[in-house]
């Protein structure tokens, strides 16, 4: 099991050589000239010039890569061209925000699309099983931006009930100790900061949950459905056992596998910065910081954070994968 | 034994399936009676109901769109029928126990052995864990397990075939049932440990005084274990009789169409002899006899006339138009 994990670990080097060969030269072949979007129109040409000089941008793509990675090696991020700071700080203040919502729109997507699912699996063609899955239907069909922008609308603007944007309103103070602002309510004994943080999370966790949510209802549905026809379900009945013993201890965990791959994948993804979401929402985290990145031609943030998200992917798939493990004995790591 | 009381009574039983291609009549009139200790044979084709008369036994019936339409099974004098799905899940694996054709896929490959039989035992019986994986133990070792202890941990595909179905044997057993019902238990396994599972039935049979229904398209087994037999055709019973008698003095021609398709080793080497044509499409069945289409026998009155079960003889029944006038015709046989 350790050899196993060790070898996966090493068999990310490459992925991540790959990752950032792709990120970086996927920046020089998209068009626009960092330094002139820095400076703006008015710029001279000897500005721009000694700020190309400065950053590097002169030098040929091979030095420009090799600067990058062996800064990276090192632990060094670099800086950003917009604000001066130290990328690594800023990441640090950004992916606890988006881990915050990514967990709790996976919690959210998990409890609903599960349920759902093994619902609709077991009641097939009842009329729950109609309306959940023409709602998933619906859930992963829907746009992200549409349905975020519609809740404003509605819960923010019409009913007034949620925030309608970032973490935490300005009136709530909060000692931050984790920058995870549950967590840090909790452990401060913040009631009032908790549900602040909690209702700013429900709109944009909802709309990034939903097609998730949709995807895991559907997968759980098809799955179950697959298993409930297995001999070992028979025998279970035969057993004398009770349908909800059956249901959610043989059947759920048996289907439970391709599940777990829909929401490994899903987890990784939204880690990596759900930038529609975060931006509709002024969500603080990662995906908006790349997303403003792009936009102003922020080439080490831009460079740093993908490379960032995916060696978070790579360990999120790793995790997914020794959970295998425990839902199916049969697997064997080698 | 056959003086006991009965144990299970079957009487009439119908069990169809409607389906938008029309009502399957999957059992069709079906009659017997076991007594605690003996072992009736149910013997026929893939599609003759023998599976679904054990379904149908223990409440099983895939719903919709199968359904009870009609008859009796009287269960130590209660009628099965009348139970609530509470009730009839207290006996099912308590009372009544059942193992399956594919001990491969029939155990659950995500969970111990000793977690499948520990929560069988649970569900019926009011006594603690330290007790119940006593119980397990004892049972494994009973079945032939070698080094039980060391086995509890161990999940379904780390047995061999054999061993499976003896881990299905002992969580069967787990709870005393009176009566097994054993669907194809040796099908799917190799020659030698057939025999070797058949004996391990017997002996069981013998230590617990249990009453098993044996359904098999293996008329070999049905040699070795039954005391009884029951030949089912397209849901309902062809022909009714004691083991030795049946191959001995087979009647139904369907009967005697198995017993011929039996290779015998003695004989030159020669074609086995198959029974011509098909098993019948259940949702089309046709008039009068089910067999005739594939009878050597068949007369004009077979293709209109549907035969009764009849009695030709000492607990030996048939159902053909060969032995309607039985008594004063002789027949070829």
């Amino acid at each position: 099991m350790l050899k196993y994990i060790a070898k996966r670990i090493l068999l990310t080097i490459p992925v991540l050589i790959g990752v950032s060969v792709l990120t970086f030269s996927l920046i020089h072949l998209i068009p626009g000239d960092p330094a002139k979007s820095m400076l703006g129109t008015k710029a001279t040409e000897t500005q721009l010039k000694l700020l190309r000089e400065e950053l590097g941008l002169n030098d040929p793509y091979i030095v420009q890569y090799g600067n990058f990675v062996g800064k990276i090696i090192q632990g060094d991020l670099g800086e950003s061209i917009q604000s001066n700071e130290s990328i690594a700080y800023e990441l640090l203040q950004k992916l606890p925000a988006t881990i915050e919502l990514t967990i709790f729109a996976m919690i959210l997507a998990m409890a609903v699309g599960i349920t759902a699912g093994v619902i609709a699996a077991v009641k097939q063609y009842s009329w729950f099983d109609n309306i959940s899955m023409t709602g998933a239907l619906f859930g992963v069909s829907m746009p992200i931006f549409w349905l975020g922008l519609m809740m404003i609308l509605l819960f923010s603007v019409q009913l007034q009930l949620l925030p309608p944007s970032g973490r935490l309103s300005s009136s709530i103070e909060l000692e931050t100790i984790t920058n995870f602002y549950l967590l840090d309510s909790i452990l401060t004994w913040n009631w009032a900061a908790f549900k602040d943080a909690f209702f700013h999370l429900l709109m944009p966790g909802i709309a990034l949950g939903t097609i998730p949510m949709a995807i895991i209802a559907r997968m759980t549905r098809s799955s179950m459905l697959e298993v409930m026809r297995q001999d070992y379900i028979r025998t279970a009945d035969a057993k004398g056992l009770k349908k909800r013993i059956i249901i959610f201890r043989h059947a759920l965990k048996n289907a439970f596998l391709p599940v777990l791959t829909v929401i490994g994948l899903q987890f990784g993804f939204l880690l990596g910065g759900a930038v529609l979401t975060e931006s509709i929402f002024s969500w603080p985290g990662v995906g908006r910081y790349v997303y403003l990145s792009v936009l102003g031609r922020d080439y080490p943030v831009v460079q740093s954070t993908i490379l960032v998200i995916a060696i978070i992917f790579v360990f999120v798939n790793l995790i997914t994968d020794l959970l295998y493990k425990y839902f199916d004995p049969r697997i064997r790591y080698k | 034994m056959k003086n006991a009381a009965p144990l299970l009574e079957v009487s009439n039983l119908h069990t169809h399936f409607f389906t938008k291609s029309g009502t399957v009549k999957a059992v069709d009139g079906v009659n017997f009676e076991i007594s605690p200790g003996e072992t009736l044979g149910i013997v026929g084709e893939s599609g003759s109901g023998k599976s679904m008369t054990a379904m149908s036994i223990l409440g099983l019936v895939p719903s919709p769109p199968g359904r009870i339409v009609d008859g009796n099974i009287h269960f130590k004098g209660d009628n099965l029928l009348h139970k609530s799905p509470k009730q009839m899940r207290k006996i099912r694996g308590k009372e009544i126990a059942m193992i399956f054709q594919d001990p491969m896929s029939s155990l659950n490959p995500v969970f111990t052995i000793e977690k499948q039989m520990m929560e069988t035992i649970l569900a019926h019986e009011n006594i603690s864990k330290k007790q119940a994986k006593a119980r397990i133990l004892e049972l494994l070792d009973l079945v032939g397990i070698p080094e039980p202890q060391k086995r509890l941990k161990s999940f379904p595909h780390e047995f061999s075939g054999g061993m499976r179905q003896r881990v299905m044997i002992a969580m069967a057993l787990s709870c005393n049932p009176s009566l097994l019902i054993a669907d194809e238990p040796t099908t799917a396994l190799d020659v030698t440990i057939q025999a070797q599972i058949l004996e391990l039935l017997k002996r069981m049979q013998r230590e617990l005084d249990m009453a098993i229904i044996m359904i098999t398209h293996d008329l070999g087994v049905v040699a070795e274990v039954c005391d009884r037999v029951m030949v089912m055709y397209a849901g309902k019973p062809a022909e009714f009789s004691d083991t030795n008698n049946l191959f001995d003095n087979g009647k139904h021609p369907y009967t005697q169409g198995l017993m011929n398709s039996i290779p015998n080793i003695t004989a030159d080497k020669q074609q086995l002899k198959a029974i011509e044509g098909v098993p019948p499409d259940l949702h089309d069945l046709p008039d009068g006899c089910s067999f005739a289409p594939r009878c050597n026998h068949v007369m004009e009155t077979c293709l209109s006339t549907d035969p009764e079960l009849r009695k030709v003889g000492q607990n030996h029944q048939v159902r053909c138009l060969l032995y309607e006038n039985y008594s004063t015709k002789a027949v070829e046989t």
